[in-house]
């Protein structure tokens, strides 16, 4: 309620912002009623018929499927993808940043400098070699890339949890007996929800860019399944005979992530005054 | 910590990540579902066949012998062979990389000065339209993926108004100017990639030093706005406008993917992605690790120039 409060104040960046993620959300779990066809359906064997020859809303794409229907459909498999992700992404580098705080020492030093490693190296590199070991499948590329993003999580749960880890009411909890894993749960969290929520919003749209990128590059999510990243690759053709196909799933990444900057970015300044960006 | 010890640092960490790189390759193509052997005589081949590849291969010796022999190889520039194509690797690279290298070149070439012109000119006219209309297009160019870039380029000059070629299709004989001319789209991707990235970060470092106290000292003082830009501002900003444009060259060494896979530019970046879909390890390998150290390297040079450019940092607390 508060923070409906809060956003009715906010400039109307944010607001629209928020009305494109609710739009993109709302398709993401209505696909199959609101799509036309079904997500592999093919109407008719026309590569890239446009909107009109075929009676459709977008046109055709390379296969004589539905652009519409395979723009809804890639809503639901690409948000949730990216979601999943994320959240495991966050699980496990908080978990692992306010354990290394709160124990510090040994524990502390290892995790720190696994993290570094894995961060000297572009992400890109390293999921291209996890893959290449074990092929492109989904749940491959959810702990993969899960993991490697985790790492950024690791360093600001940590950082925020260093400084709330010596404050006297986590000295006292720890004096009166309670466990680590209650410690981190219910005195370390709730005072570093704050920025984590704004790095959650952020770290979505790193994650969703990234799988995007994989799939155009023809190792994320494989078809016939409908992804945007794939389906900018699967029509790329047609852009040279002028035809606009693969610029609709660009598009449609594109303006998700700009919604949830924009969303993110009124959430900084609100929490956190006015931060000047980088 | 001295500026020796703090450079060791991280070029240790660098070279750590490029060897948990290799440890990991061969750990993975150790627990390859199905031999290696197998997979590159295929299914039908005889067992003797495949014992004698295997030997051939040197896969009937431990791991950690074959790793060190590898790595042995490997520092001495025999990198191996191809298990797609069998070619050797060093030959299939070295063209690449050089066209690589011209289009990252070419595009630092163009985006270097641009983001540094923008971001220093919005940084002193703060929170005018121009510094606001320029913050909101390249926000907008940070959240676009690279290959909407791409395709955009694409769809206003090479179809819209057919000035350049869609596909850079570049050969080693071909004149300079024709190259140029040829990769004038990826280049350009690029250049948005990076100047959006780029500009931003130079704003925030001119922003942050003109707030700074010595420079609201130097214009309470009353000196000409001129001199406290050239003889305050100039020297403290020399590091952080340094650390910018090498950062950003780290970060072009990773977006170059995706624009070469756009453009079907013949460079690195497509070989090892379609390595990557072949699932041809060594070749995999010898891209990420050429890839990889290029970055550890510009993060390097990017610490040691900031170093130098601001004593501070030598003694760190």
């Amino acid at each position: 309620m508060l923070f409906l409060k809060e956003f009715a104040k906010a400039g109307w960046p944010a607001k629209a912002g928020m009305a494109v993620i609710l739009v993109y959300l709302f398709c993401a779990v209505f696909a199959p009623l609101i799509a036309p066809y079904a997500e592999t359906e093919v109407i008719i064997t026309a590569p890239w018929a446009s909107a009109e020859e075929s009676g459709t809303l977008l046109g055709l794409d390379q296969l004589g499927r539905d652009l519409w229907t395979r723009v809804l459909y890639g809503a639901r498999n690409t948000i949730t993808i990216a979601i999943v992700i994320t959240l495991l992404a966050f699980f496990i580098g908080m978990a692992a940043g306010f354990f290394a705080a709160v124990v510090g020492g040994v524990t502390d030093q290892l995790l720190s400098r696994i993290v570094d490693i894995i961060m000297a190296f572009p992400t890109l590199f390293f999921a291209l070699i996890v893959l290449s070991i074990l092929g492109t499948s989904v749940p491959v590329l959810i702990v993969v890339i899960a993991i490697l993003d985790s790492t950024r999580v690791f360093r600001i749960s940590r950082a925020l949890a260093m400084d709330i880890s010596v404050m006297d009411y986590v000295e006292v909890a720890k004096l009166r007996g309670e466990g680590l894993w209650w410690i981190m749960r219910r005195e370390v969290l709730p005072n570093a929800l704050t920025p984590l929520i704004a790095e959650f919003g952020l770290r979505f749209c790193f994650v969703f860019l990234f799988i995007s990128a994989l799939s155009f590059l023809g190792l994320g999510i494989q078809p016939p399944a409908a992804d945007w990243g794939s389906m900018v690759r699967e029509n790329a053709a047609a852009i040279t005979y002028g035809i606009m196909t693969p610029l609709v799933p660009a598009l449609a990444i594109a303006i998700l992530t700009i919604a949830v900057n924009l969303v993110v970015d009124w959430f900084l300044r609100k929490t956190s005054g006015l931060r000047d960006e980088v | 910590m001295g500026l020796l010890q703090l450079v060791a640092k991280r070029l240790g960490f660098g070279l750590l990540a490029l060897f948990v790189i290799t440890v990991l390759i061969s750990l993975g193509v150790e627990v390859l579902p199905g031999d290696l052997a197998q997979s590159i005589l295929g299914q039908s081949a005889a067992p003797d066949t495949v014992a004698a590849l295997r030997r051939e291969l040197g896969l009937d010796r431990p791991l950690h012998v074959r790793y060190g022999e590898w790595l042995f190889n490997f520092l001495q520039g025999d990198m191996g062979t191809s298990l797609a194509n069998k070619r050797e690797i060093s030959e299939l690279i070295g063209q690449r990389l050089l066209n690589t290298l011209f289009l990252a070149v070419a595009a630092a070439v163009v985006a270097v000065p641009l983001a540094l012109a923008l971001g220093v000119l919005a940084a002193l006219h703060r929170e005018t339209l121009f510094d606001k209309t320029i913050s909101m297009v390249t926000l907008g160019f940070i959240s676009l993926p690279e290959f909407l870039i791409g395709y955009i380029l694409v769809a206003l000059f090479a179809v819209q108004v057919n000035w350049f070629p869609a596909i850079s299709n570049i050969t080693p004989d071909m004149p300079l100017l024709k190259q140029l001319y040829a990769s004038t789209l990826p280049v350009a991707a690029l250049t948005f990639v990076v100047v959006a990235h780029m500009m931003r970060m130079t704003r925030a470092a001119i922003v942050n030093l003109m707030q700074s106290p010595f420079i609201e000292m130097a214009q309470l003082k009353g000196v000409a706005a001129a001199r406290i830009i050239v003889h305050h501002a100039l020297p403290n900003a020399l590091s952080p406008i340094i650390n910018v444009i090498v950062l950003n060259l780290a970060y072009l060494v990773v977006g170059v993917v995706v624009i070469e896979v756009v453009f079907v530019y013949p460079g690195l970046g497509q070989l090892m992605v379609d390595s990557v879909r072949v699932r041809d390890l060594p070749v995999v390998q010898a891209c990420v690790l050429i890839f990889g150290a290029t970055y550890i390297l510009l993060n390097l040079t990017a610490d040691i120039l900031s170093i130098i450019g601001n004593p501070r940092l030598r003694h760190p607390k």
